[in-house]
């Protein structure tokens, strides 16, 4: 097998002191990174990119530079999670699907079984993402040209009805929680025209609400309002810290393989497309809790529920880089920073480069192995740590968690008011939990609104407003078909115990 | 007030310094924010990020560069942002087409005049690309085959909309009479994968957009919208070098497309800050890094600086005013 | 403390109420959008396929909708139902951090992002958490000066500067 003596020639590459080195050091600088919202690995990675300029410039250094950079990332896709199960604020945008098990989870005194959870799965998704990588990558790069805005829009479609189909709140509330987040969305500057909308002359609008801002607030401020209520506590703080927790944990994985395989190939999928981690997150767990037998106790604090998202998120977030490789998309914000960087460091990605840059590109492959197992070590090693935030008394840590909000607020666009718009989040959020509207399906909405609104403008302007175009191949159309029986399962499956008991 | 203690810190500063050498040699007294009025790794971004790579490693300012994307409103958010801060000489800005076609298509008011030009870095070219499965090997054999499939038949993919890559596919309908429908997509290298993928029939890739594509044999490159072919004569694919692409006009579409990617300053800034840029640019562009980068890029290396880069970008804004007018992208038209 | 603060136990607000007020600000959200899409157009264009305000006009249609629905339902529910949405004691509690926070936000772009949360922590250590005053001055000292670090040295980031910052000459 050619691909295996390149690999290990790769290893050989990635495993000079330095590299290690400077792997290790790029996974803390990441889970920093990952624990701040609003600092995400897109601006971690773009923060360092000129550090790495000089470094790219002697012989080997370029593959130095992509292994300090990728594991940044690596760190970041770690890190996101931890703030999401601990406090319900994700620092990052594909760790929000997490919040809705781990945070629960945490809730009840299992921070640290939570938290390992999510690094085990993640590391897990991005192992088999990587071995994908390895083997697949000419077949898998060719699968993401056959992508066009019908396919895109498709690809939204399915996340959406994945996800939307069975929340359990009163139905127009999830309406119209979610059609706030549609709205949210469109503000901005309208993709398709380059026209204004919802902005009313307001220079703040300009750049429509980020996803971060509207998260940060709803569930990170929305949370500690309602914490306040009952005092001044937080739940969980009776966390259990030992560094057991880790293998009990680990025994109870196993049990959930086949959701770990599923939202695998969930993760993957979007990531290579490039559907991108976050939507894959929410994917996966939409599904997740459709097929799983727990489903219905999804939400409630379920470690299966932390499993689903994070093994997506980590798998998506990984194949994310097969595109940017071979053929120059980048399949998230990182990879499109990481993408400049090649250029900036003279390297063309592209179809060529697999074959130009053996070197590097096998450098990288090897790096993901090793760059994930470092990650796993220093945030296990860290799993008593992280949960023991929890112990810090409540009038300290509570507003030092606000200004952390704040902060992340701020440097999502550099504006202060995000700052202020993170507060009227906030409130917004404590007033929907109260009244029972989902906030799940409004920052999907949010996510995915203005991608998908495009996709199907574009689209439609390609057939010239026909919706045939979305069932105009085997690909699209297979898409659509499932993204619709997603959305009517409930009915199906109800029509199906029907026929059943007829039956019987 | 907070110009004013900070006018009062620096001026402390001055003070220290020898009176008379200061009139000549200002120097950043804080971390300078260079502005990018797009997103992260976009063609704007890649150049500013490499600035400060150079600047970095070359130890060419005693602060260093902070780049800041302020993408909102097809980059109005981020010439409102230096036009207010007027008489701040710790902020300059990376400016695109979008200089001029965002006012006129959104009609967010702010205008290059508002602002104080520094330097012209290079102008970005622009190369018809189809895709190399079809049989189109001349610009005049694509237009004819547009035309002959009717109005509309033909995809053109571009970036955003009413932005360059729209104001040169309508400038080629109104050259030609051919009709396109135009796609527009949130980056280069996104719309160079749609023309691989075949979902669009052709693009106005920038060369470094679409220059990996072309090497791993994907696209092939009709014509260049310059006035002169490009000068890189080293291969880029095993036959062809960035010098053998045909300028679009000696093919017969007479059409030439230059964008500005030039940096400018708050308005009310003294001479001497205008002066410290100019000098550190001048700087930048000496180094192999940069020369590297002008040759990957394939870009234009014309760097006016002064009256002449005014005259230059007031040209510019007027021929941007008639091509957009012609193709009736202005706001409220 | 689990329990309520003294005296807490009233209903602030009914559950009801406090339904009609957050139907009522979607439906006022939907009628902005609405009133948006008909100024961009809501129709097909020719050339650029639907109009910038195809998309918002539907979905603050239906928006309006679901927000009548909502308020319907909320109006018809049986009084029992009614509980209290908020106690007096429990709106205290939350008001007693959300005013300061708004405030907070408020002094950002006034005195920078480092002193406001210095003084945001430190006071909120001190009230509700009843700390000694060298102990509420050292949390926040210390915090905000590993923030200058890490966002000003390592990520390069410009965090909010006020007054304070430009004297120091850290502007």
């Amino acid at each position: 097998m050619e691909e295996i003596s390149s690999l290990i020639h790769g290893f050989g590459v990635a495993l000079s002191p330095t590299n290690v080195a400077l792997m290790f050091v790029g996974v803390i600088l990441g889970v920093i990174i990952g624990v701040l919202p609003g600092l995400g690995g897109a601006n971690g990675v773009a923060i360092l990119l000129p550090l790495t300029f000089g470094m790219a410039q002697t012989p080997g250094g370029a593959t130095s530079a992509i292994i300090l950079l990728s594991c940044i990332y690596w760190g970041a896709l770690f890190g996101g999670a931890i703030t999401s199960i601990l406090f319900n604020i994700p620092g990052e945008p594909w760790s929000v699907a997490t919040t809705f098990d781990g945070y629960p989870l945490a809730q009840q005194g299992k921070a640290g079984q939570a938290l390992t959870a999510a690094f085990t799965s993640s590391f897990i998704g991005a192992l088999l993402a990587v071995v994908m990588i390895t083997f697949l990558s000419p077949v898998v790069a060719k699968f993401a040209l056959a992508f066009g805005p019908p396919e895109f829009f498709a690809v939204y479609l399915l996340t959406f009805c994945a996800f939307v189909g069975t929340s359990k709140e009163p139905p127009f509330k999830t309406l119209a929680a979610m059609m706030l987040g549609f709205a949210l969305a469109a503000v901005g500057t309208d993709t398709v025209t380059g026209t204004l909308r919802l902005t009313f002359g307001s220079t703040h609008l300009l750049t429509g609400f980020d996803f971060l801002v509207a998260v940060i607030g709803l569930f990170g401020i929305g949370e500690i309002l309602l914490t306040l209520e009952e005092g001044l506590a937080f739940r969980g703080a009776s966390a259990k810290i030992n560094s057991k927790v880790v293998l009990e944990t680990w025994r109870e994985l196993p049990r959930y393989w086949l959701t770990s395989v599923r939202s695998t190939l969930v993760g993957c999928f979007m990531g290579i497309v490039p559907g991108g981690a976050t939507p894959a997150s929410f994917m996966s767990y939409g599904v997740a809790r459709r097929f799983s037998p727990d489903g219905a106790k999804f939400g409630t604090g379920k470690v299966e529920g932390v499993v689903a998202p994070e093994t997506a998120a980590h798998a998506a977030g990984t194949s994310a880089l097969l595109p940017m490789i071979t053929l120059g998309v980048p399949g998230s914000p990182t990879a499109a920073v990481l993408l400049g960087g090649l250029m900036i460091w003279g390297l063309q990605p592209g179809p060529l480069l697999f074959v130009e840059q053996k070197d590097f590109v096998w450098g990288l492959i090897a790096s993901m192995y090793l760059g994930n197992i470092a990650g796993l070590i220093v945030v296990l090693t860290c799993v008593p740590l992280f949960a023991a935030i929890l112990r810090i008394p409540f009038s300290i840590i509570a507003p030092v968690i606000i200004v952390i909000c704040a902060i992340g607020s701020f440097t999502v666009k550099n504006a202060i008011f995000d700052v202020w718009m993170m507060v009227v989040f906030g409130v917004l959020g404590y007033l929907f939990k109260k009244t029972q509207y989902p906030l799940a399906p409004l920052v999907l909405a949010i996510v995915l609104g203005d991608n998908a609104e495009s996709a199907f403008r574009q689209a439609m302007l390609m057939s010239q407003g026909d919706l045939g175009i979305l069932f105009a191949n085997a690909l699209v159309g297979t898409m659509t078909t499932l993204a619709l029986a997603l959305l009517g399962w409930p009915m199906i499956s109800a029509l199906l115990g029907k026929l059943r008991g007829k039956q019987g | 007030m907070k110009t004013g203690i900070a006018l009062a810190v620096s001026a402390a500063f001055a003070a220290v310094l020898p009176t008379g050498a200061q009139a000549q040699t200002w120097e950043p007294t804080k971390n300078v924010e260079f502005i990018i009025p797009a997103g992260t790794g976009g063609g704007a971004d890649q150049m500013v990020r490499a600035v400060q790579g150079i600047v970095a490693k070359h130890g060419l300012m005693k602060q260093s560069i902070l780049p800041i994307n302020k993408a909102g409103g097809a980059g109005a958010e981020g010439f409102l942002d230096v036009k207010s801060a007027a008489g701040e000489p710790h902020k300059i800005i990376i400016t695109l087409s979008n200089l001029f076609t965002t006012p006129l298509a959104t009609g967010v008011p702010f205008n290059w005049r508002d602002l104080t030009p520094v330097q012209m870095l290079a102008l970005d070219n622009f190369v018809l690309w189809v895709n190399a499965k079809t049989p189109y090997k001349t610009p005049k054999e694509f237009i004819d085959a547009v035309k002959k499939a009717g109005p509309g038949k033909m995809k053109m993919g571009g970036t955003g909309a009413k932005q360059e890559d729209q104001i040169i596919t309508a400038a080629i309908e109104q050259k030609t009479g051919a009709k396109f429908t135009y796609i527009p997509f949130k980056g280069g290298g996104a719309v160079a994968t749609q023309l691989v993928g075949g979902h669009v029939d052709a693009t106005v890739n920038n060369p470094i957009e679409a220059v990996a594509q072309w090497k791993g044999g994907n696209l092939r490159p009709l014509c260049v919208f310059e006035l002169k072919r490009m000068p890189y004569k080293e291969k880029v694919t095993a036959t062809m070098s960035w010098a053998d692409i045909p300028t679009c006009k000696e093919s017969g579409l007479d059409i030439d497309y230059l964008m500005l990617r030039g940096v400018f300053m708050a308005p009310g800034v003294k001479p001497e800050h205008v002066n410290y840029y100019i000098g550190l640019f001048a700087k930048v562009m000496a180094t192999p890094e940069w020369k590297k980068l002008m040759e990957e890029g394939a870009f234009n290396i014309t760097a006016l600086k002064g009256r002449e880069y005014a005259d230059w970008v007031a040209r510019e804004e007027a021929r941007h005013v008639s091509l957009m007018k012609g193709a009736g992208f202005i706001a409220g038209q | 403390m689990t329990e309520g603060p003294e005296g807490g136990g009233r209903a602030a607000f009914g559950q009801k109420s406090a339904e009609l007020a957050v139907a009522a600000f979607f439906f006022v959200i939907g009628a902005v959008v609405i009133a948006d899409s008909l100024r961009l157009g809501t129709g097909w264009q020719e050339v650029h396929g639907p109009r910038p305000g195809y998309f918002p006009f539907y979905l603050g249609l239906i928006m309006c909708a679901a927000s009548l629905i909502n308020a319907a339902r909320a109006l018809l529910a049986k009084r029992a139902e009614d509980k209290a949405f908020v106690e007096v004691g429990q709106l205290r509690l939350v008001l007693t951090v959300l005013v300061p926070t708004a405030v907070y936000a408020g002094l950002v772009s006034w005195i920078g992002i480092y002193v406001a949360s210095f003084l945001y922590i430190a006071l909120f250590m001190r009230w509700l958490g009843k700390y000694p005053w060298w102990k509420a001055a050292a949390v926040p000292g210390c915090l905000i000066v590993v923030f200058f670090v890490v966002f000003e040295n390592w990520f390069k980031v410009s965090l909010p500067k006020g007054p304070l910052e430009n004297l120091l000459g850290l502007g």
